[in-house]
């Protein structure tokens, strides 16, 4: 099976420059190898690092050591390496990413935030709307507040709103924070569809679910993150 | 006690360095040069620049013509006429054909004007770009990269504003297709004269202290838009003295009632008109 | 140059006369991106935009400039003339102050319209035509074509500043703190015109900003400066969720969360 994800020996510690230098270990030696068409669920105990790890993979967080390559376009990129317009694309074409929270600009309607990832695609504005409404529809958004922008929404139309965005240009490696974190069991189900679905088209997922029936339907193995295990924490002279 | 002036009332050196200014002026034509402004014997807007322009090339030769409006005989023209003959005791004259040198404010002759003659313009603000731009370190360096859009602002607001270009006197041109000038406040009705004039064209602003020139057959074009051509104005009525319908016409309101009529603003011409009728 | 930047800053310095200013500056921008310059006041990120908008003339360094025909320009040693052609072409400039970046005595219409008059457009119906188009795309009420800037909100002020830099549809657009004077609920269709015509336009944005919230919405990618110099850069969301730089990590922890 094609590999897309390789980490080997990643590395991440915090320092707090504002604590006097206090160094804050969450990552240690985290090796992890993802293939197309399967999912991993990270799980460890809370403050183990999942997130932490997640967003390492994203590259939002910097990591101090290891290796992390990614198939992007068919080549193997080693993402602590590459540079910012690089990783945009990267994160554009192949590398995706449902987090907790939506954050957007303020007043865009639901469907424009949820039709704005296929515009680089080449996706004409009434061809990428069109198809923002068959999401927002499948994940139980009434029409009526597809025209609002989702700050005033309830968290789990948000949620929603935010599987839609991150899912509806499909990309090969997607990597998931809790997104079914604030669902009620039907629109769960549709997540866990949606989440097969990429699978079934060959794409690689990671994610963190909290709830245990979601991680049993969409899991095909456990990662366990294990919490860095040091004696104390340091400070810098 | 009579008093001495040197010849046209500035010193030798004065009318050299103007002079000199005057040449670099027709070198470049539409070009503002600099020049050291003198303190002449009447404020400042009462035709300073143009009396040092002529006082430099006047020679005793030369037979002058002042008009004011296109009227010799209004204050201004008949005292800088006296003032020239009193420091250089040329000839005057009113004709247009006849001077060799012409100072004038605010029109062009309607006799066509000669090779040979030179033409003087009293300009109060030589910078056409002034109104729109108050920093003339800036309207130098627009000067300096031909960078003239801010003008068609100005004319492009006159048609928002009035429906056509409403400018009607001191109407922007542009010089041998390089420099954008303005032509002193004459009526864009007199633009066209600017145009492959055969006499050469001098501009002296004093309070200003600047020098521009048109050489004589330079081109001259007022600035438009393509679907806002330049037009001048036309009347309905001829000259109510000697029937031109081709001249700049003046209206003068004649009674209480508001009767009006319309004359020519060139007096030599409408005089001479009805001379010949 | 690599041939895909559209701007490529090499070691540039302008300093002040009190050691102020911005001190070997080294920056690629990218087309279609936009950047935000994060930092303080007088962290020296308003130099460092005046110095590569051609604003101020820097003390040393290089700065190239690569133009839609992929011809690069040297902006210092270039000569001035392409300079100015390249600003009223193929950039724009979008300033805090609407007074600064628009002619507040003449209409909508001739300030959108005055670089394009620059290059050399003569046709008044055109003209309108086309200034009428970029109200709508600003979302400003077309039939205030005629209507002076004074008499618009602080928020049309900027949006009418945006439309009357694109008009001439350059690829590089300058903004210091545009959102600056704007009421925050004014900001977010600012935010939003912005990000659409990025979008639209393949538009690359360098903004002065004093707000990270502004560029966690809009920023690809954000430079932090301090006392003149780059002291850390790179993907906003990294920059904002896990900085390095001691100075970095104060401004994030000073953000008052909303």
């Amino acid at each position: 099976m094609t590999v897309l994800i390789q980490a080997r020996g990643l590395s991440k510690t915090f320092v707090l420059h504002q604590q006097d230098g206090l160094t804050l270990p969450v990552l240690h030696d985290v090796s992890l190898t993802l293939h197309s068409g399967e999912c991993v669920a990270l799980c460890g105990p809370s403050g183990a690092g999942k997130s932490s790890l997640l967003k390492a993979l994203y590259a939002n967080y910097l990591v101090q050591q290891g290796s992390l390559t990614l198939l992007h376009h068919g080549q193997m990129v080693e993402l602590t390496r590459a540079t910012p317009p690089q990783l945009i694309a990267i994160r554009e074409q192949t590398l995706g990413y449902v987090s907790q929270f939506l954050r957007v600009i303020p007043r865009v309607p639901a469907l424009d935030l949820v039709a704005e990832p296929l515009l680089p695609r080449g996706y004409t504005q009434a061809e990428a709307r069109r198809e923002a409404g068959e999401w927002l529809a499948r994940l139980n958004i009434p029409e009526r507040l597809w025209q609002l922008p989702p700050a005033t929404f309830s968290g789990g139309e948000q949620q929603r709103v935010n599987i839609a965005r991150g899912m509806i240009a499909p990309r090969p490696i997607l990597l998931l924070d809790e997104p079914t974190a604030s669902l009620d069991a039907a629109n769960r189900q549709v997540v866990i569809q949606l989440i097969q679905e990429a699978k079934a088209r060959g794409a690689g997922l990671i994610g963190i679910f909290h709830d245990q029936d979601t991680r049993e339907a969409v899991a095909d193995r456990l990662y366990d993150v294990q919490a860095v295990k040091l004696p104390e924490p340091t400070t810098e002279d | 006690m009579k008093i001495e002036f040197n010849f046209a009332f500035l010193d030798e050196n004065t009318k050299r360095m103007i002079r000199r200014g005057l040449l670099k002026a027709v070198a470049i034509p539409g070009y503002q040069v600099p020049f050291g402004s003198r303190e002449m014997p009447l404020p400042y807007g009462w035709g300073t620049g143009g009396i040092q322009v002529t006082a430099s090339v006047i020679g005793r030769d030369d037979c002058l013509k002042v008009i004011d409006q296109g009227a010799d005989d209004t204050t201004n023209a008949v005292n800088i006429r006296s003032f020239f003959q009193k420091v250089t005791g040329v000839a005057t004259t009113t004709s247009t054909a006849r001077a060799s040198l012409i100072q004038t404010r605010h029109r062009i002759p309607e006799t066509p004007l000669r090779p040979g003659q030179i033409m003087v313009f009293q300009v109060p603000e030589p910078e056409p770009l002034r109104t729109l731009e108050a920093s003339e370190q800036e309207t130098r360096t627009l000067h300096a990269y031909q960078d003239y859009g801010l003008m068609h602002v100005k004319l492009y607001e006159d048609i928002a504003r009035h429906g056509h270009i409403a400018t009607s006197y001191d109407y922007p041109v542009m010089v041998n297709g390089r420099y954008l000038a303005s032509p002193s406040p004459i009526p864009k009705f007199d633009n066209p004269k600017l145009h492959h004039s055969p006499a050469l064209l001098l501009f002296g602003a004093g309070r200003e202290k600047r020098l521009h020139a048109i050489p004589p057959w330079t081109r001259v074009e007022s600035l438009a838009f393509d679907d806002h051509p330049f037009e001048v104005q036309g009347w309905e009525a001829p000259c109510s003295l000697c029937g031109s319908r081709d001249s700049y016409l003046d209206e003068i309101v004649t009674d209480n009632a508001g009767s009006r009529l319309y004359v020519c603003s060139d007096t030599d011409y409408c005089t001479s008109r009805r001379e010949e009728a | 140059m690599r041939s895909d930047t559209i701007l490529e800053v090499r070691q540039l310095s302008h300093l002040y006369a009190n050691g102020q200013g911005c001190r070997q500056i080294d920056l690629d921008l990218y087309p279609g991106e936009v950047l935000c310059l994060v930092g303080e006041s007088g962290s020296g990120k308003s130099t460092l935009l005046d110095t590569l908008a051609g604003r101020r003339v820097p003390q040393s360094g290089s700065l190239r400039f690569r133009d839609r025909q992929g011809t690069f320009h040297d902006l210092i040693h270039g000569d001035t003339a392409t300079r100015r052609q390249l600003a009223r072409r193929e950039w724009g400039h979008v300033f805090q102050n609407p007074r600064d970046g628009l002619r507040m005595n003449v209409s909508a219409g001739a300030n959108i319209s005055e670089r394009l008059m620059a290059l050399g457009q003569r046709h008044y119906g055109h003209l309108r035509a086309q200034a009428r188009d970029w109200l709508e795309r600003v979302e400003i009420d077309p039939a205030r074509l005629d209507d002076l800037p004074a008499s618009f909100s602080g928020g049309m002020q900027q949006r009418l500043q945006i439309a009357r830099n694109l008009v001439t549809a350059p690829s590089l657009v300058f903004m210091d703190e545009p959102t600056g004077g704007l009421d925050v609920s004014v900001q977010a269709r600012f935010l939003d015109l912005v990000r659409r015509l990025v979008h639209e336009h393949g538009l690359a944005i360098l903004m002065v900003t004093h707000d990270l919230g502004v560029a966690r919405l809009l920023a690809h990618r954000t430079v932090v400066m301090q006392h003149g110099r780059i002291v850390e850069s790179g993907l906003t969301d990294q920059i904002l969720d896990d900085p390095q730089h001691a100075y970095t990590q104060l401004l994030v922890s000073s953000i008052v969360q909303a």
